[in-house]
């Protein structure tokens, strides 16, 4: 089966992609951006050097490695994670105030291992692999990270879903004490922030729990210590800083469908045809590409360019409907 | 109008005259040459189209604001003030200016197709071009020239669309963000109060001329 989902062979590591030299040049941007972040008082680039540690994964043939990777700067300062701050900014700069250790992960519902983990015991063992993988945005641009993680499938066999599960729900840390967006009179979503899936996208060999990028542990504003990525579906899906992972039989509620079910489904697969009410998602801007303000956008693929892999799970659904 | 006349009011729609109005006009302008400075030498971060549109809109958005704040503050700071009503205003035009040449050019690249498509289809699109357009007529009257040509009743009839342009502008605002933050809500809330100031002075008016009008 594996065989059957190759796509490309994952004959270069991301170091290539992106040259090398730019690479190992990474901290001097990190180093650049605490400079930045101590002028204004803040040091969050510095801090987040100083927490990273390596996290190296296998190279994996689902990798998508014919495209050049976004470069570390980018993935790291341009995020959306509303605990942080509704501005693309905000996560690099207020994240460093979670703490990611120790951290315990709920697992509860139609299990029979349901339990309070502990992050390493829910993963410990298993295989750490690198998956580079296109990221698309509901606003409308895009990424290409070079992820490292474990497939959910793996840690889903641990736990031992019951026969009757149906869906996998998510749930966010909220901890407003060290999560500024959940405090305040500005708060842009209801805490937690919650997510899921259908069983068998969840199974789906694409589907993996991140715990690191490029080649370190995972920064606290991309969804520390540990976060779902689900390349065929718009990045809001793809659930950050884990704390609860639920079996249930019945659809769970998502967090951006709660807010606005005229705009957002539960399947939010990245689909070209089916426009965001409020604008068109026909094309992106692949953030990192162009020079300064010169970006042209790029057409969007259906399911993200995972169509091969992921196209079968909706066979017969009719996609403009189940969006 | 003399030929002196005319190559004047042509000077003043660019930089005025008065020294202030002058220095204001270059003062208002510095965070657009500072945006795209940054944009053009990469220092806008990972979208920086997205950055300098938003940028661009925004500072369009404070200078209608302070536009309508001018007639309120004149008792307060006086009504020479009202020499720069229209300084602000025409800045707020120029950025508006800027912040569609931005989406039309740099981020749609001028695909007419995806223009016209995301004008009749999204509502945000609709209203913001609606702010702007109306806009449009109010800068090309904004010279001493129209002001005569139409006279001082007329424009500032005319000019009262203003109104209806910050009101989009706001609602724009308010419905290019995903969820309810912080700045679109400040800058509905300031225009506003700035809006129903004029209402309940109006109102006043109307009521004292009802009733000299029964006496």
């Amino acid at each position: 089966m594996v065989a059957m989902l190759i796509k490309h062979r994952p004959d270069i590591a991301p170091s290539e992609i992106i040259s090398r030299s730019v690479y190992l040049r990474r901290r001097e941007f990190l180093a650049g951006f605490a400079a930045a972040g101590l002028v204004a008082g803040l040091s969050p680039g510095f801090l987040r050097d100083a927490q990273a540690a390596p996290m190296k994964g296998a190279p994996s043939p689902l990798s998508t490695t014919d495209e050049t990777v976004t470069p570390l700067r980018d993935v790291t300062t341009y995020n959306n994670f509303y605990e942080f701050g509704t501005d693309k900014g905000d996560p690099a700069k207020n994240a460093h105030t979670l703490k990611t250790t120790p951290w315990k992960v709920k697992v509860d519902g139609l299990v029979n291992k349901g339990a309070d983990y502990d992050l390493e015991d829910l993963i410990r063992d298993i295989a750490l692999e690198e998956r580079i993988y296109r990221m698309r945005c509901v606003e409308g641009w895009s990424m290409v990270i070079p992820w490292v993680g474990i497939p959910l499938a793996s840690v889903l066999k641990r736990v031992e879903p019951q026969g009757s599960a149906k869906f996998v729900a998510f749930e966010t840390l909220v901890r407003p004490a060290e999560m500024v967006g959940q405090r305040g009179y500005f708060q842009a979503l209801p805490w937690p922030y919650k997510d899921g899936l259908r069983m068998d996208e969840a199974m789906h060999p694409l589907t993996i729990l991140a715990v690191g990028l490029y080649g370190e542990t995972m920064p606290n504003q991309n969804g520390a210590p540990i976060r779902l990525v689900v390349p065929w579906k718009y990045g809001f899906k793809s659930i950050k800083s884990i704390v609860r992972i639920s079996l249930t039989d019945a659809q769970p509620a998502i967090s951006w469908q709660e807010q606005n079910a005229r705009e957002y489904g539960f399947y939010s697969n990245v689909n070209p045809q089916v426009d965001h009410p409020r604008w068109s998602q026909a094309t992106e801007r692949r953030i990192g590409e162009g020079s300064g303000l010169f970006v042209r956008r790029r057409p969007t693929l259906m399911f993200n360019g995972y169509g091969d892999q992921v196209a079968s799970l909706y066979a017969g659904m009719d996609l403009k409907k189940f969006i | 109008m003399s030929r002196a006349a005319a190559a004047h009011s042509g000077s003043a729609l660019l930089l005025g005259s008065d020294p202030i109005r002058r220095a204001l006009y270059l003062f208002g302008m510095m965070p657009a040459v500072w945006y795209f400075y940054l944009g053009l030498t990469d220092q806008l971060g990972a979208d920086p189209q997205n950055t300098l549109e938003r940028a661009l809109g925004l500072w369009a958005l404070r200078f209608l604001v302070v536009g309508l704040a001018i007639t309120p503050l004149r008792p307060y700071l006086g009504p020479r003030l009202i020499r720069y009503r229209r300084t602000f205003g025409l800045l707020a035009f120029y950025y508006a200016a800027l912040h569609v040449f931005v989406y039309l050019v740099l981020d749609q690249g001028l695909n007419v197709q995806a223009i016209v498509a995301d004008i009749l289809k999204r509502p945000y699109i609709t209203v913001g071009m609606l702010a702007f357009l109306i806009l449009v007529p109010l800068a090309v009257t904004s010279n001493n020239a129209m002001i005569r040509k139409l006279g001082g009743q007329a424009w500032n009839k005319l000019h009262r669309l203003v109104y209806v342009a910050s009101i989009a502008a706001a609602v724009h605002f308010l419905m290019v963000v995903k969820t309810w933050n912080f700045e679109p809500v400040l800058y509905a809330f300031l225009i506003a109060v700035l809006l129903l100031y004029r209402l309940a002075k109006y109102a006043k008016k109307r009521a004292r001329r009802l009733s000299e009008a029964r006496a």
